[in-house]
């Protein structure tokens, strides 16, 4: 066998509308989630990410004989704290479970994980879809664990342990704390299943940066996900969903790490549609873990797996149960920040923005960002105009984030505070706005050192006025007759004249108090 | 002065007492015990290292100090050997195993940077059954030790060595680790000392472990204030074991002062006498209920019905766990690294098979099996679920008994010393010797082994046990103390069992032990 002939072979698949006229998806989500706790889950050893290889470790995370786990009691409450804001139940009493497996990268050859007493269970997490409606999907269980090191695999062409040359073992991520958070099945969402993946993992996301447990970034693995998907025939046309939700479920597969938003859709798309065709040629799904590569957008076999898979789960004899008790489980629901989707209801209220406006916003990542400028002193409408306008485009130009420009929310409330003033006008405001990311300054210090200002001496505006009346006689005689909305012209000469440092409003006050 | 084997003969509140006046120093101390060890450890096989540098810089150190005036610990400056499951920073340790042959380890045990913290010279590290697996310290990597009183027979074990070196005065006092017996049978079957702490009364941080709910570290000593006097040093919480009690360590020195037994409820656990019981340790044992219940105590006989089932449940657990624990030895990141046979660019998985193959010996390679089997999906519940089940009911007897004991009492196991080779084809035989010393270990409460006196038969010495309910820990000193005394009476001499032992020469090993 050869995981590289195996992943030279694509294999068939159905389309997705198709495959959803003959079956009903079934997801179940695990996300791994890396707490941001300053040290590990069951030692003193710090947990900052991208230190030198192997200088993070001690006796305790290397797995040396005699070494003993003490356990982080900071990422105990974060993992209490996940579990009240995913509306779970929290146990009273429970114990850590040794997971038994050899891995070059797990220095106990076991894993200190949980198993049938997790620190919460039975909850949910309302998620919202882009059409505007929310879909419940319901938790089984959260639970705490710790990391692996990691293997880096050098030589052979796959980047897997079959075929490398040597490994490289980092041991800097063993013992980091982790939090797995285990989905009910996902059923009932139809074609929309993996659009309910992304949102429920965008979601998650939101709900764990609001909970300040995690850094929350995919990309450096701080989260995790593994789904699970698997097919079932539909139950017919007209078929109640009672009706549906008694069919028997399918073999699943469960496609690792797939680690953006982007590949959690697309790899249950993809799954959705590689089961349907195997189950329509009459063959069976095998119960396997899938590799995911986003280059190609497809899946590939891993290996085998089966509920036999016999970890020797055993309770830790070396750690002590984890009783919280009710009086400090209230305490720490205390300090649940307000859930994002309720914040970002919220949030649209107060600031009068359209769903499509508040879409943007959301999709732009500006929710806090805009909170801070408005908390600042800047209009809502001036705020989301900035940070999804010009300065997006500009941070999607440089590729960075629109946080990282160089430019405040202080400084936007500055600069909105002088367009409100009547010392700026749009277009002198977007000047400004060029000075402040060339690093000129403060909106102020850039507006005063260019010379920027709308004119405020009404006699320079008034002779320019009269200047342009002169001009355009017939335009003039126009407005006399009432067609106010001809002063248009007027003001666009007016503005030239003054080189642009006029207030138009003022200019079109001025004109019609002459022709009218 | 004293001359240098005298000073080995002493007992460590004697050693303590005169490095304390000026009498002798810690140098001449700790040099006659390394004299002594470099004589006979050839014959015992009791140290798998000596430390002869890192044992004289500490004796030279403390006496520096105490010329200086400085205020020292109590055993400042007398001679500890330690068994070779600790690990000692800068001091290879193996747990008797070819796995961890030449391993160094980057830390100590906390019970050793008590030992340090107590200025006490570390001689060097003791045999044992590999990965504490055993009661003979037959199954060492590096061969058996050797017993004192007839180097024919067995030490005990597991902690044998350690028991061996404290019967043949090269220390006076060991750390020993106690799992289902390793502390209490070797005492026992060498006429020594030894306590087995309540569970999470000494740290386990830095002990390489067998099975972690099971193992207890504790001291091993000639005398019962000996023992008191170390368990002290090394006993009280340790935040860096979760296990440990967070509680001082309970009287124990106070407690071997006593002498008093008028009015004391003593149990003796029917289960744990008669049948099964050699007729000299039977005899020894009666004979001090008889000293016992003439000095004043109250001798009531209990039932503990469970125990019948203790042998079978611990079994259960000890391999579950040390099948887990043992996991780690897999030749990636330390110890033995054997690549397989015929193999071109072995994988991970076949190196680890190949080197956990040749690193571990046969007696713990068929507890990872049992332990494995015992642990697996479809065999959990039916096996270490009973057995969790069985520790429960065990704890509960122990509970009942100690409602109408203070202490209990039984011989510490059914024989004396065997024959070195007479058990190692028959495990279950070997196993039978802890029935009297793993219940106290199921039940995590403390229990201590005392010689009193030797078996007619074989002219054995031969150990009676005192257990306490958790946390008492002081009242088997108590017990204990008193017992030794009434005995040391009886005996004359210097009171010590070991006056009967022979004095261990070079070359006096057997052909036929050989």
């Amino acid at each position: 066998m050869s995981t590289q002939a195996r992943s030279a072979h694509s294999e068939d698949v159905v389309g997705y509308d198709e495959a959803l006229t003959r079956y009903d998806p079934v997801l179940g989500l695990e996300v791994h989630v890396e707490l941001n706790t300053a040290t590990k889950m069951f030692c003193g050893c710090a947990t900052g990410f991208g230190a030198d290889p192997n200088t993070q470790v001690c006796p305790v995370c290397l797995g040396l004989p005699g070494a003993l786990p003490v356990v982080n009691a900071t990422a105990v409450e974060s993992a209490i704290r996940i579990g009240l804001a995913l509306n779970c139940q929290i146990a009273d009493w429970c114990r850590f479970a040794r997971k038994n497996y050899f891995y070059p990268d797990m220095p106990k050859n076991f894993q200190t994980s949980q198993y049938d007493e997790p620190i919460a269970f039975d909850g949910y997490l309302d998620v919202d879809l882009d059409d505007g409606t929310t879909f419940r999907v319901e938790i089984e269980r959260a639970h705490m664990e710790e990391d692996t090191g990691k293997s880096t695999h050098v030589g052979g062409a796959t980047g897997r342990i079959h075929g490398a040359e040597y490994s490289l073992v980092d041991f800097n991520r063993a013992g980091i704390p982790l939090i797995e958070i285990v989905t009910k099945p996902i059923t009932g969402a139809g074609e929309r299943a993996p659009e309910v993946a992304r949102a429920y993992v965008s979601a998650l996301r939101d709900l764990l940066k609001a909970l300040a447990v995690s850094e929350v970034r995919m990309e450096q693995g701080n989260v995790r996900c593994d789904a699970n998907v698997s097919l079932r025939a539909k139950a017919g046309d007209g078929a109640t969903s009672a009706e549906q939700l008694a069919v028997p479920l399918g073999t699943r597969t469960e496609t690792k790490n797939v680690n953006s938003l982007r590949s959690v859709e697309r790899a249950a798309r993809y799954e959705i549609c590689r089961h349907a065709a195997v189950l329509d040629s009459g063959a069976s799904i095998l119960q396997e873990t899938r590799h995911w590569h986003e280059d190609t957008g497809v899946t590939t076999s891993g290996r085998p797996k089966s509920d036999a898979d016999d970890y020797r789960y055993f309770p830790e004899p070396d750690l002590v149960p984890v009783a919280p008790t009710r009086e400090r489980v209230e305490e720490l629901r205390a300090t649940l920040p307000e859930p994002p989707a309720q914040r970002r209801k919220r949030l649209q209220g107060e600031w009068g923005y359209s769903d499509l406006e508040m879409r943007d916003v959301l999709n732009a990542g500006a929710v806090e960002v805009i909170e801070e400028t408005v908390a600042a002193g800047a209009t809502p409408a001036a705020a989301r105009k900035w940070w999804t306008g010009d300065l997006a485009r500009r941070a999607n130009e440089a590729g960075t984030a629109v946080t990282d420009l160089g430019v405040t929310p202080a400084h936007i409330a500055e600069l909105d505070g002088l367009v409100r003033d009547g010392r700026l006008n749009d277009s002198m405001a977007r000047q400004v706005m060029e000075g402040v990311l060339a690093g000129e300054g403060t909106p102020m210090e850039v507006a005063d050192a260019r010379g920027l200002e709308l004119v405020q001496d009404d006699g320079a505006l008034e002779a320019a006025v009269d200047k342009v009346i002169e001009a355009n006689p017939d335009v003039a005689d126009k407005i006399r007759d009432g067609k106010v909305q001809a002063a248009g012209a007027l003001i666009g000469q007016v503005m030239k004249e003054m080189r642009g440092q006029a207030d138009a409003a003022k200019a079109r006050e001025l004109i019609l108090a002459k022709l009218t | 002065m004293t001359t240098a084997p005298d000073l080995t003969h002493l007992t460590a509140v004697q050693m303590a007492d005169g490095l304390a006046s000026g009498e002798f120093t810690s140098v001449e101390l700790t040099q006659a015990h390394l004299d002594r060890i470099t004589a006979l450890n050839p014959v015992l096989n009791a140290f798998l290292q000596v430390d002869i540098d890192g044992a004289l810089a500490t004796a030279a150190d403390v006496d520096a100090r105490r010329a200086a005036g400085e205020e020292l610990p109590r055993l400042a400056g007398v001679p500890i050997a330690v068994k070779d499951i600790a690990c000692t920073q800068g001091i290879p340790t193996t747990a008797g195993s070819r796995t961890l042959e030449g391993w160094i380890p980057p830390y100590d045990a906390t019970i050793v940077t008590r030992l340090k913290d107590a200025r006490m010279p570390i001689l060097g590290k003791t045999n044992m059954d590999e990965f504490a697996m055993g009661s003979s310290t037959e199954h060492s990597a590096f061969g058996p030790t050797r017993n004192p009183w007839n180097l024919d027979r067995i030490p005990g074990g597991s902690g044998g060595g350690s028991s061996a070196a404290v019967a043949a005065f090269l220390a006076p006092l060991a750390i020993g680790s106690d799992t289902g017996g390793s502390i209490r049978q070797p005492g026992a079957v060498t006429g020594t000392v030894g306590a087995k702490p309540t569970y999470g009364g000494v740290s386990r941080y830095g002990v390489i472990a067998l099975a972690s709910s099971l193992d207890q570290i504790g001291p091993c000593a000639r005398t019962v204030t000996d023992a008191a006097l170390l368990h002290e040093v090394i006993g009280g919480h340790d935040p860096m074991d979760s296990t440990s009690i967070d509680a001082p360590v309970p009287p124990v020195v106070e407690a071997s002062a006593n002498r008093d037994l008028t009015g004391l409820r003593i149990g003796i656990v029917t289960e744990l006498t008669g049948e099964g019981y050699q007729d000299g340790v039977q005899a020894r044992f009666d004979e001090s209920v008889q000293l016992l219940r003439d000095a004043g105590a109250e001798i009531v006989e209990v039932s503990c019905p469970h125990f019948r089932y203790a042998m079978a449940a611990y079994y259960l657990i000890l391999p579950s766990e040390a099948s887990s624990n043992l996991a780690r030895y897999d030749a990636m990141r330390y110890g033995l690294r054997v690549a397989p046979e015929g193999v071109e660019s072995p994988s991970a998985e076949q190196v680890m098979a190949s080197s956990r193959d040749a690193g571990f010996g046969d007696e713990v390679k068929r507890r990872i099996i049992l332990g494995t089997y015992a642990l697996s999906s479809g065999y959990y519940d039916a096996y270490y679920g009973q057995a969790q089940k069985v520790r429960t009911l065990i704890a509960r007897d122990f509970e009942a008994a100690f409602e109408q004991a203070d202490v209990l009492i039984s011989p510490t196991a059914p024989t004396t010393a065997f024959k070195i080779g007479d058990k190692l084809e028959d495990p279950m035989a070997m196993y039978l010797n802890d029935i009297a010393t793993i219940p106290a270990n199921l039940a995590g409460i403390p229990g201590l082994s005392l010689p009193s006196g030797v078996a007619d038969e074989d002219g054995l010495p031969v150990g009676i046990q005192i257990l306490a309910p958790a946390t008492q820990d002081q009242r088997m000193y108590a017990v204990g103390a008193a017992l030794e005394a009434l005995l040391a009476q009886q005996w004359g001499g210097s009171g010590s069992v070991l006056d009967r032992a022979p004095e261990v020469t070079t070359g006096a090993v057997s052909e036929e032990a050989k």
